[in-house]
């Protein structure tokens, strides 16, 4: 049984990731209509950025949790005005080729750098420890990894659905010219969501250093497996996007735990099967297919 | 629609520069081996074919798969076990994993082609990671990270082991397989890709099902893929997981893009570019070939998406302009501003279906 709540509960850290990643990649879908091929690139960098800041100039976790989504913030906003904005009028196809392109750059320019093999990232000392949760014990950093996913994720949401912000992003998600009409200045929110959504992916990549391999494809892997999350969850839909995350971490883990031998295949098994039942997701809407 | 029906059934036989071209093309596919590397000139082979068999997803039928790497990975394995435990020729174990990539290919468009746009390109994406799972993980068969090693080269007894010789053995076979892409293209059935490409409701509203022609489009471009995915382990031995990696996927994307999209042309000159310049990288010591092809890339996305097929397209067709404008009045030129050059590429995806 102990066994068993504790394969839940790294289904549910892993799936923590998941979500993070599939609410950005969802956040940006809605606001420019882009797939983020180079989310998961940012995910690296936000990994190899707390590595490097801790490496080089002894930046402890704590402080490159804030300081590496910032600076990630930042190249997310440079990306968007210099690059992403010239592609938006045009096939969505193309952006998603760009931050493709993006993703060979970023990923070779780290492996020049640093090699592929994995990097050494201690866990912070507050949280080396192991909290009793009654019936087993558990690392204490995994239990932080898992609060602080939720906490993200609902925060998100509550922005969205509680702030003038979120109302204003909603609306420009939903029906962008409507909203124009209506006097919105729809176009100054486009930079911050996507700068956000880099933060974002950056500070799971941050998260993720002292409990996962440290390397340059540590991404690139991730990333499609997001893919199929926000598939299973419905492109565009944010709750669907978060809960399928969640779910599919918890699904894969349990998969790990009585077949093995689909471990890495089952969230596509998931997929396909989703596809078959409703091709635009649990929670997509038709009109986001095409 | 029936400007673009009326523009295609021309007889091909009116343009002498079309030929000119063919046979221009053909005797640089003849001499190849002796102007570059000939392992290169076969590596160039195999890709040119594997981003023509794209293009008819990608800019024929307005699908951008990202995942036909599973097809051209499938086939490499799939050829490399048939001609190492049967000894059979070699062009039938192509043949045989490009048949066995036209299989898997069903089950995976049934489930694709329901979607389009970017969907299709994240659920092609996902499902050849899948496939990259199931070659990672089936050791036994596959020989895992170490690939699968001593793919023999022979023909009825022939050793063809040099590339020099095996080049022009495989050549046949990436000809033909460019040749039954062409006759696809130019067929009543590539017209209706095209009209399914250009506004798939009207097509589905005269009446064609149109899922289905784009699973058939989808089949037969996996399976020309695995022609190529074959040759290409067969060329080298060796087949790794590279050849089910996302890289190749996105590999053969940027060749077709920086080609210029819906082109079969485009789509060879782009492979010829893209495996050169990685050769070039790769001799010249540099251990960050993503770094300058992913550049590379961005650039044309950003600058020249018609590509380099599409810009010479372009070029041609002012040049025409304007020798026909010459013999006019200036008068009338004054009158009738030159047209740019269509930019329907930008709202439409692909400027032009000619191959």
């Amino acid at each position: 049984m102990s066994g068993f709540l504790q394969q839940c509960f790294n289904g549910l850290v892993s799936g923590g990731f998941y979500a993070l990643l599939a609410l950005g990649l969802a956040v940006i879908f809605g606001m420019l209509g882009v797939v983020n091929f180079a989310h998961g690139a940012f995910f690296m960098l936000g990994a190899f950025g707390a590595y490097v800041a801790l490496a080089e100039f002894g930046v402890p976790f704590w402080a490159a949790l804030v300081a590496v989504p910032a600076l990630l913030f930042l190249f997310g906003a440079v990306l968007e005005r210099t690059l992403i904005r010239r592609l938006v009028p045009f096939d969505p196809l193309y952006n998603f080729l760009l931050t493709f392109g993006l993703t060979l750059v970023l990923q070779d320019l780290v492996k020049r750098e640093y090699g592929v093999q994995s990097q050494p990232y201690p866990r912070p000392a507050e949280l080396s420890g192991s909290l009793d949760l009654g019936l087993f014990d558990y690392p204490a950093y995994q239990v932080f990894v898992l609060a602080a996913a939720v906490l993200l994720c609902l925060a998100v949401w509550l922005i969205l659905t509680r702030t003038r912000v979120g109302m204003v992003v909603r609306a420009a998600t939903e029906r962008p010219e409507l909203t124009r009409a209506l006097g919105v200045n729809v176009g100054r929110w486009v930079t911050p969501v996507f700068a956000f959504g880099v933060a974002l992916a950056g500070l799971a990549g941050v998260l993720a250093a002292p409990m996962r391999a440290v390397n340059p494809l540590m991404g690139a892997d991730l990333i499609i497996a997001v893919f199929a999350v926000v598939v299973i969850g419905g492109l565009g839909s944010v709750f669907g996007s978060v809960l399928a995350g969640f779910a599919i971490g918890l699904v894969q883990s349990l998969g790990n735990l009585y077949v093995p031998a689909l471990s890495q295949t089952l969230i596509f098994i998931i997929m396909a099967g989703v596809l078959l039942w409703r091709p635009a997701g649990l929670f997509g809407r038709e009109e986001a297919r095409t | 629609m029936i400007r673009l029906f009326l523009r295609h059934t021309e007889p091909a036989g009116r343009r002498p520069l079309r030929y000119l071209l063919l046979a221009a093309g053909l005797l640089l596919a003849l001499a190849l081996p002796w102007l570059i590397y000939p392992p290169v000139a076969m590596d160039i082979a195999s890709w040119a074919l594997f981003a023509a068999a794209l293009d008819l997803l990608l800019g024929y039928t307005g699908l951008l798969s990202f995942g036909h790497a599973a097809f051209w990975g499938t086939s490499a394995y799939a050829a490399g076990l048939i001609a190492i435990h049967s000894g059979l020729p070699f062009p039938v174990a192509v043949l045989g994993g490009a048949l066995l990539a036209a299989a898997l290919a069903v089950p995976i468009g049934y489930l694709c082609v329901r979607n389009s746009g970017i969907y299709f390109a994240m659920v092609t994406l996902a499902f050849a990671q899948m496939i990259y799972f199931v070659a990672n993980q089936w050791r036994s068969l596959t020989g895992g990270e170490n690939g699968l090693q001593g793919i023999p080269r022979e023909l009825l007894g022939l050793d063809l082991s040099d590339p020099f010789v095996f080049y022009y053995a495989g050549l046949p076979i990436v000809l033909l397989g460019l040749w039954g892409l062409w006759r696809i293209v130019h067929s009543p059935f590539g017209h209706v890709l095209v009209a399914i490409r250009d506004n798939p409701a009207r097509a589905r509203a005269i009446g064609y099902p149109v899922e289905r022609y784009k699973l058939l489009a989808f089949v037969l471009s996996a399976a020309l893929s695995g022609l190529a995915g074959g040759l290409f382990a067969i060329s080298h031995g060796f087949a790794s997981l590279q050849e089910v990696n996302w890289t190749t996927s996105g590999k053969a994307v940027m060749m077709v893009v920086l080609g210029g999209i819906g082109s079969l042309w485009g789509s060879t000159l782009g492979a010829a570019l893209v495996v050169q310049l990685e050769d070039y990288l790769s001799t010249a010591g540099f251990d960050g070939i993503g770094i300058v092809t992913g550049t590379v890339f961005v650039l044309v996305v950003l600058l020249f998406r018609q590509g380099l097929w599409g810009a010479g397209r372009q070029l041609g067709a002012a040049a025409g302009r304007a020798r026909r404008r010459r013999p006019k009045p200036p008068a009338a030129t004054e009158a009738a501003p030159v047209p740019t050059p269509t930019t329907r590429e930008e709202a439409a995806w692909t400027p032009s279906p000619r191959g």
